[in-house]
């Protein structure tokens, strides 16, 4: 079977295209090599970020058009044909797999019996196994997730570890606080604001929580345990960055926007006579996100 | 026969399946390659990763900081977070490496995804490949676990933070969420054996499990073959493309170089998680925009939009943060796992699907999945409320509503205009394909006519060939003599290089190749010559 001069022109890539592309292979290999060299040097130098990354794509992808370019116009594209074999097996020998598979079970009496056992005993093996791998996992929450380490008289320090006193605050102020000795625990912060000289009643029944407008929250986000970090002074809000929950600082924290569910909890607090913020008690309630035992 | 051939087939009889495999059709389209992008970013993480674990200390021991980075110094951070800055500012080509390392993870998920609408919209994850799509879908979801593990652990402000918040999420699952919690962080939030733990399940378990995956996900698809779009000459029972060798072969391995190539220049050029600039992770400290890498985008926009539910029942809490970041992707990736079993129930299609179908040729399904992508969009954009409400001077309520409304509304113009689209388009001739320029003639007379320019080039033009049988293929069969004849001839050529006249009777070649491809038949539909078969061809006796 011949093939006119026409016909093949019809194919393109004749030997003079087919020249040049063999040009762009050799150039890229070539640019990739310097690249590489340019890497090398930039490494031996001490290295550069910015130009490690350009070399190295250089480099890179110099192969990469070098190669592409050699499979695309210098070896042959087809398109080919290729038939698809059955994947599917005749009957004979779908039965004849079944009936290998299938080896030895008539002389056994007790067949389900056995594989019951070995059911069993690989098992029980494998969960007594697992139980001491998944018990060394972590401790049992218990009442971790309920109680924090505030208790009644606790004085509230900074993060550095020192107390907070009753002028540690002007009036807009704010402040992350902790029980003393556990200052810097994630589950125990507590965000301390002043939005007045004189004391808050945020609900009834918590007539002395706020003396000389110190007011303070649980800081861990009741909807995904952010840090509600951001107090706006003007509107009396906090808010957590997260997911912009926006509680309000006047009426207990209760959420007034966003996801969150649950208002912070508030923090009863007392001046000593030194002058220091004290807690009366702990939080009457879990902080932070909410989980099935909570109720 | 060269000695190296001759040694490995008396071993292994490399011969007779190598062939098979250097024959291997793929058929070029580029939306192929899609899949070929997550391959070899996987590839690059691997590369890269090894590297970093050389240098990365997964420990959150607290010690003080005396590196090279000067506003950081003296202050306490973990040995994560030193160890990260360490790579970034001391290690040569550290900060390159970690670069590229978050942007593969970051390209290599999209990638997958991707991949994966391409598959769902071209119908490829029909009968006989169910399972396969089932593996894509676990691949999909490792990916995702994995980059947020890996995202984790430099121990910065923004990464702990989302660490505080996958804890809450954990904890939110009904009856056991307390425990799960405590189990799988090594007790209440934050603790010293999460940086650890998560440094193992990263580097270890998951990519194991990914590679195992991987290994199951190709094996499959060289069992089965690739789907190939309908076209001329293209039939359910065959494959039309380009072979393995070597047209493929340089083709994907150059493109594992291109995509290495764009993600070292993203790597070095692009900066990506500036750690040092977001500090140390401290539990009560928090960054403003606070947004993780985009594929976990999705589930933040949820946690923004849903409303304060939160259900007490019988003394128990279902928290409100439940709903969206556990039961909206259990749901999604469940029905995604099912989708071709849910299909095949409503189509009660159990024919064996090798061809593709195009989008607009199936306008329920193309409109379904628009629709649902489109509400995973709208979720995406939706976590950045802030970010959004900021830049556009408007306010955080409005935004926040906004999406609350879109995330209902879009999905359905979207299904709509899909479906119509679809149907539109499946009934117009030549629908997709490139326009022809319209000459406009004069005639004498003064008559104006069009026509339309010839094709500049047309690949559907193309003969398909059968796939050549290289003439030694055919020695020891029968005739001696001949074969002697053909295997000088096939040495010859295959020697001969590139400048060989493409003129010789062997046959024409597209490429001005080496001469051992031959004679170009069309095979519509193909014949009983498949690949491997012995019959003579009947082209030969003309040579």
């Amino acid at each position: 079977m011949t093939i006119s001069p026409e016909e093949l022109n019809h194919h393109s890539t004749g030997p003079v295209e087919s020249k040049s592309a063999e040009r762009v292979v050799a150039m890229s290999f070539l640019v990739s090599f310097l690249a590489t060299v340019a890497l090398g040097v930039t490494f031996w130098q001490g290295g550069q970020p910015q130009l490690e990354g350009t070399f190295l794509f250089v480099a890179l992808v110099g192969i990469g058009v070098g190669t592409v370019s050699w499979g695309k116009y210098l070896v042959p594209q087809g398109p080919f044909v290729e038939e698809r074999e059955e994947l599917v097996s005749t009957e004979a020998e779908k039965a004849a797999f079944e009936a290998s598979l299938g080896r030895g079970t008539s002389e056994l009496t007790r067949r389900k019996a056995l594989t019951r056992l070995l059911g069993l005993s690989l098992g029980a093996l494998g969960l007594i196994q697992l139980f001491p791998f998944v018990r060394s996992l972590g401790p049992l929450p218990k009442n971790s997730l309920t109680l924090t380490n505030w208790k009644t008289n606790a004085r509230l320090v900074k993060p550095d570890g020192t107390p907070i006193s009753v002028n540690d605050l002007e009036v807009g102020g704010i402040l992350t606080a902790f029980p003393e000795g556990f200052a810097g625990n994630a589950y125990d912060q507590v965000v301390l604001v002043r939005p007045s000289q004189s004391a808050i009643v945020t609900k009834p029944g918590r007539e002395s929580w706020a003396p000389q407008g110190y007011l303070a929250y649980s800081k861990v986000c009741t909807h995904a345990g952010c840090p509600v970090g951001l107090y706006q002074q003007l509107t009396q809000q906090l808010l957590c960055p997260c997911h912009q929950s926006l509680f309000d600082v006047m009426t207990g924290a209760t959420p007034v926007f966003g996801p969150a569910p649950r208002p912070l909890p508030q923090l009863p607090l007392l001046i000593d006579s030194n002058g220091f913020l004290r807690a009366q008690a702990g939080f009457d309630q879990p902080v932070g996100p909410g989980y099935w035992e909570r109720s | 026969m060269s000695q190296t051939t001759d040694w490995l087939d008396e071993r292994l009889g490399v011969a007779k399946g190598g062939r098979k495999l250097v024959n291997k059709i793929f058929p070029d389209h580029w939306s192929f390659m899609l899949g070929e992008i997550a391959l070899y970013s996987f590839i690059v993480l691997l590369f890269t990763g090894v590297f970093l674990t050389l240098f990365f200390v997964p420990s959150s021991h607290e010690i003080i900081y005396h590196g090279s980075y000067a506003p950081l110094r003296g202050q306490k951070v973990s040995e994560a977070y030193a160890s990260t800055l360490n790579i970034s500012f001391n290690v040569r080509a550290g900060l390159v490496m970690r670069q590229m390392h978050h942007w593969a993870a970051n390209v290599f998920i999209a990638a997958i995804v991707v991949h994966m609408l391409r598959i769902f919209f071209t119908g490829a994850f029909r009968k006989p490949r169910e399972m396969n799509w089932v593996v894509g879908v676990l691949l999909m979801i490792l990916a995702i676990v994995n980059g947020f593990l890996g995202y984790s652990l430099p121990d910065d402000l923004i990464s702990g933070t989302g660490i505080r918040i996958a804890f809450s999420i954990v904890l939110s699952v009904p009856v056991v969420g307390s425990y799960l919690a405590f189990l799988l962080f090594g007790g209440n939030f934050p603790g010293d054996s999460i940086i650890p733990r998560f440094y193992t399940i990263h580097v270890l378990l998951v990519p194991g499990i990914i590679i195992g995956l991987l290994a199951a996900h190709l094996g499959m698809m060289v069992r089965q073959k690739h789907t190939q779009f309908p076209g001329k000459g293209k039939t359910n029972r065959n494959v039309v493309g380009i072979a393995a060798w070597p047209a493929y072969a340089f083709q994907a391995g150059g493109f594992f170089f291109l995509t290495a190539g764009v993600l070292a220049a993203l790597g070095g050029l692009v900066q990506i998680n500036p750690i040092w600039l977001y500090g140390q992770y401290i539990p009560y400290k928090v960054s403003y925009a606070v947004q993780p890498d985009w594929y976990m985008g999705w589930l933040d926009g949820a946690l923004r939009l849903m409303p304060s539910w939160e259900t007490v029942m019988f003394g128990h809490m279902i928290p409100t943060v439940f709903f969206p970041a556990v039961l909206l992707p259990g749901v999604t990736f469940t029905i995604l796992a099912m989708w071709p079993f849910i299909e095949r129930k409503w189509t009660k299609d159990d024919s064996i699907h090798n061809l593709l179908e195009r989008p607009r040729d199936n306008p329920k399904r193309t409109a379904l999945g628009a629709a649902v992508l489109s509400f995973y969009v709208v979720l995406f954009f939706a976590s950045s409320t802030d970010v959004l409400a900021n830049s556009f001077n408007t306010s955080l309520n409005f935004v926040l509503w906004s999406f609350r409304i879109l995330v209902f509304v879009v999905p359905p113009i979207v299904w709509y205009f899909t479906f119509h689209l679809c149907k539109e388009t499946s009934g117009v001739y030549n629908a997709g394909k490139r326009k022809r320029a319209l000459v406009i003639n004069l005639s004498a007379s003064g008559e104006y006519s069009t026509v339309e320019t010839e094709p500049y080039f047309e690949k559907e033009e193309e003969e398909i060939v059968e796939l050549p049988e290289e003439v030694a293929f055919h020695s020891g069969v029968t005739e001696h003599k001949e074969t002697a004849n053909e295997l000088m001839f096939a040495t010859s050529h295959s020697s001969a290089n590139m400048k060989t006249s493409p003129t010789d009777d062997i046959g024409p070649l597209r490429s001005g190749g080496t001469g051992i491809f031959r004679i170009p038949r069309n095979v519509p539909g193909g014949g009983a010559t498949g690949m491997g078969s012995r019959k003579r061809r009947p082209g030969k006796s003309e040579e």
